[in-house]
């Protein structure tokens, strides 16, 4: 896999409207919560330890919403190249459980020529394996 | 209405600047976590696009119970990617504070604004927070 954006979107032809190809993440598991725990220092127990999570009235651990983010954050690496990202901006609407697959998903909203390149504004989104979109948002790219 | 947990005189109050560090340790394993495959981020050369939420400053005089919290969104703005080595001038910010009632009865929203300035003073990126304490 590469940095670059020419390998996931041929720019030339994008118009808005245009489905993006999808990102299909490994399903989430309970390891990955406290590996993400440590690695962001997001340490609330609901993520890690469900007896903490039934205590607040949980069934058991939910993810981070912040992880279900970092797929989207993934994702615009993989379909633009780290390098290109402006902003990335989600709402967190669904709980996601170890276990769930979330698959990334977007479209073209806005497409700008601009001096430094073409500003694309992406509609982005991750939905579980029940086609829910747990969290949703959207992001603007630079492509030089 | 109920009162809210936390009077808006706190609107405006921010932490101390603090200065961070981006290390390439830290990059790498925040990428594994999250199982990114983005060859910059494995290698700790570019922060992955969320990596600011591993930046976090307390302000004084704001605490929030962390079983009653919900993160209801977030937004990360960059002049320029994160890079190992970055030395990072971060400062938080408690840029607002209301009220809302839903459908689970009073909600108090908090804004957060995170910022993070090179050396030099030229801004790097920016984070905002919704948090919503139920």
């Amino acid at each position: 896999m590469t940095d670059t954006a020419t390998t996931r979107m041929d720019t030339r032809e994008l118009a808005v409207g245009s489905a993006l190809p999808e990102l299909r993440k490994d399903a989430i598991t309970k390891l990955q919560l406290v590996k993400y725990a440590g690695a962001s220092g997001d340490y609330n127990l609901i993520h890690t330890d469900d007896e903490t999570a039934r205590r607040v009235g949980l069934d058991g651990v939910i993810a981070h919403g912040m992880l279900s983010m970092a797929f989207l954050g993934q994702y615009l690496c993989w379909l633009t190249g780290p390098e290109s990202i402006r902003r990335l901006t989600v709402r967190f609407g669904e709980m996601v459980r170890p276990g769930d697959v979330l698959t990334c998903r977007g479209r073209v909203k806005a497409l700008v020529d601009e001096a430094g390149g073409r500003r694309l504004t992406l509609e982005l989104w991750a939905e579980n394996q029940r086609a829910q979109q747990v969290t949703t948002g959207d992001a603007e790219v630079v492509i030089g | 209405m109920s009162e809210p947990l936390v009077s808006r005189e706190l609107i405006g109050r921010q932490s101390d600047e603090v200065l961070v560090e981006i290390e390439r340790g830290g990059i790498r394993k925040f990428a594994e976590a999250v199982g990114d495959t983005t060859e910059a981020c494995l290698r700790g050369d570019v922060a992955p696009p969320t990596f600011p939420t591993t930046i976090r400053i307390p302000i004084p005089g704001l605490t929030i119970d962390l079983a009653r919290v919900l993160h209801g969104g977030q937004e990360y703005r960059f002049e320029r990617p994160i890079r190992a080595g970055d030395r990072l001038r971060c400062r938080t910010r408690l840029q607002d504070v209301f009220q809302r009632e839903g459908r689970l009865g009073a909600m108090t929203f908090f804004i957060l604004e995170l910022e993070g300035r090179s050396e030099d003073g030229e801004p790097v990126f920016t984070g905002r927070s919704t948090v919503i304490v139920r």
